[in-house]
């Protein structure tokens, strides 16, 4: 059984806003096949475990319900590896700057 | 929130948009279709003098304007013999969340607090979010952002995840949503169940905020060299942008500034597509709302759009997805500044339009935004792979969004594309009629309306009309 986190722990829940066949008419094809989904931080109101129903209090004050998806979620977004395509320009375009001895 | 009553809500909209808004916009109503839109920015009680004074307070505008010397000399090292115009930066990353984006959200959150709301929402998942979420926090008021943020596979557009942090570290509360064009039925709850102030981009308080933006260029342009600029470039997504620029020239004195529009060309990907959504690598700036929005802007969260962009652009350019980041590698590499996608939009069609000007030209490119994690060519072009997308190096033209990104080989191969401005307007004349209710004709009033709407005459009107309905019979 999945351990029980503390009230007042930062988490995210997720919530089913719209089931496919709810979706708004001018939904295009591939995105009626898939629910729209909502996922919100907040603090833990009482104590739940991941997966559980669960309340949280938003920054904006407010109470909102759903399922408890991650615990002190991490940003993971970065930058990843650097690219070739990108790191060769540099030096391309200061050598037509520094032919025309426009640069040292 | 529970399932279930799409329909109920998207039926109240007129009125909490209304509550949400603090604007009666039925009382702007002057034909079948015309309205009084100049009457929407004066009785909003702003100008560009005071917009600039709010904004003032809160840090916001007075953004350094940058000519870019090296870039400059390598458009020139490209151009024909005596061609390649100066071209500078407004570099709006300097504004209190880092884009233009706080100019729009400063008035907007200054009507807030006077008019009594205690908190704003916002439906966005770019920048203005994190400019509303700033602006709110100064303001000490409630602040909701609803995203569109990650596909059905969980994967978060990296830009947009950037924009999740920067809200969350201004303490606004951020709704993530999967892909869909619902955003805005949940960005209608949360106002009904909140009663909050609709922070619209699209409001004319979000509008007067830009004036400030393009009246401020035109005195720096002036003040460097004396004269107004020759062309100013903005990055072209819903129209805020070239409204408000174009303006706030205008109210300068800079009446013969070429006000220009540039998109990133993203043909061929759906906007509301849950498989494309991760495969635009560009989450703003781009056809996908360029198109739409010039052709009929009144498709935003407020009844009557303020940015009307078809009004103010004299030419509307594409650039490719690869020319952009190549754009944006030249102004890290050759000027030390390393900035977002928005603005580096404008800097490639800058580059390309700078070669078709005089070597005394001025060129303006009008905004910059930060970068970072997230919002990085390196993070767009590394989930582009993940997602399949072929990403190399060749000529732009063979750039196929959402298939493949070619990143230019050359300087010589950026280049524009325009827009052909009359399929523009004939599109946005097509969506006038389409929106003309049952049995109404359109009046005097109407036909001078859309003379002015598509920056063209009574005659240009009458005679589109005309085709448009012998054709559509």
């Amino acid at each position: 059984m999945a351990e029980r986190i503390a009230p007042g722990t930062l988490v995210e829940i997720q919530h089913c806003v719209l089931q496919p066949e709810e979706r708004a008419p001018q939904v295009p094809g591939d995105t009626r096949q898939v629910p729209l989904e909502m996922r919100v931080k907040g603090t833990l109101l009482a104590p739940a475990a991941p997966g559980d129903e669960a309340g949280v209090l938003t920054p904006a004050g407010r109470r909102l319900r759903g399922t408890l998806t991650a615990v002190n979620p991490a940003y993971t977004h970065g930058f990843g590896e650097p690219l070739p395509e990108l790191s060769a320009i540099g030096g391309e375009v200061r050598a037509m700057l520094r032919e025309r001895g426009l640069i040292k | 929130m529970s399932a279930g009553d799409y329909a109920a809500v998207m039926q109240q909209r007129a009125a909490i948009m209304q509550g949400a808004s603090g604007i009666d916009y039925a009382q702007y109503t002057t034909g079948a279709l015309a309205f009084d839109y100049e009457r929407l920015f004066t009785d909003t009680g702003h100008d560009v003098a005071s917009a600039a004074r709010v904004q003032r307070r809160t840090g916001v505008g007075e953004t350094p304007l940058v000519e870019l010397h090296n870039i400059t000399a390598l458009a020139r090292t490209v151009a024909s013999p005596g061609r390649g115009a100066r071209i500078l930066l407004k570099d709006e990353a300097a504004n209190p969340s880092g884009s233009f984006k706080d100019r729009r959200a400063s008035l907007s959150v200054h009507e807030a607090r006077r008019q009594g709301y205690t908190g704003v929402v916002a439906a966005t998942s770019g920048n203005y979010g994190a400019a509303v979420a700033s602006q709110a926090a100064r303001a000490g008021l409630r602040c909701i952002v609803v995203q569109e943020a990650f596909d059905s596979a969980g994967i978060a557009q990296p830009e947009i995840a950037e924009k999740t942090r920067a809200c969350e570290a201004c303490g606004a509360e951020v709704i993530r949503l999967s892909v869909g064009p619902e955003l805005f039925y949940v960005a209608l709850r949360v106002l009904r169940d909140t009663g909050y102030f609709n922070a619209s981009l699209y409001s004319p308080y979000a509008i007067l905020g830009i004036e400030t933006l393009g009246f401020e260029l035109a005195g720096q342009v002036r003040q460097l060299a004396g004269r107004f600029p020759d062309v100013v470039i903005a990055t072209h997504a819903g129209g805020g942008n070239v409204t408000g620029t174009a303006r706030g020239l205008a109210q300068a004195g800079a009446t013969d500034t070429v006000m220009v529009a540039a998109s990133v060309d993203l043909a061929g990907l759906h906007m509301a597509s849950d498989h494309d959504f991760n495969r635009k690598s560009f989450t703003t700036g781009h056809t996908g709302f360029s198109m739409p929005f010039s052709t009929w802007p009144d498709r935003a969260d407020v009844p009557r759009n303020a940015a009307r962009a078809l009004r103010y652009m004299e030419r509307f350019v594409t650039v490719t997805q690869g020319e952009v980041f190549y754009a944006t590698q030249l102004l890290a590499e050759l000027e030390g500044m390393e900035r977002g996608p928005a603005g580096n939009t404008s800097l490639a069609a800058a580059f390309a339009m700078a070669q078709e000007l005089d070597e005394d030209r001025i060129i303006v490119v009008q905004e910059t935004e930060y970068t970072g994690a997230g919002k990085h060519p390196l993070a767009q072009l590394n989930l582009a792979r993940r997602m399949g997308v072929e990403v190399r190096r060749g000529d732009p033209r063979d750039n196929r969004p959402g298939e493949r990104i070619v990143i230019p080989e050359h300087p010589a191969q950026l280049a524009v594309r325009d827009v052909e401005l009359d399929h523009v307007r004939r599109s946005y004349l097509r969506n006038a009629l389409a929106s003309l209710p049952q049995g109404a004709t359109l009046g005097e009033v109407d036909l001078d309306y859309l003379a002015a709407e598509t920056r063209t005459s009574r005659t240009y009107v009458e005679e589109s009309i005309d085709e448009l309905r012998g054709t559509t019979g």
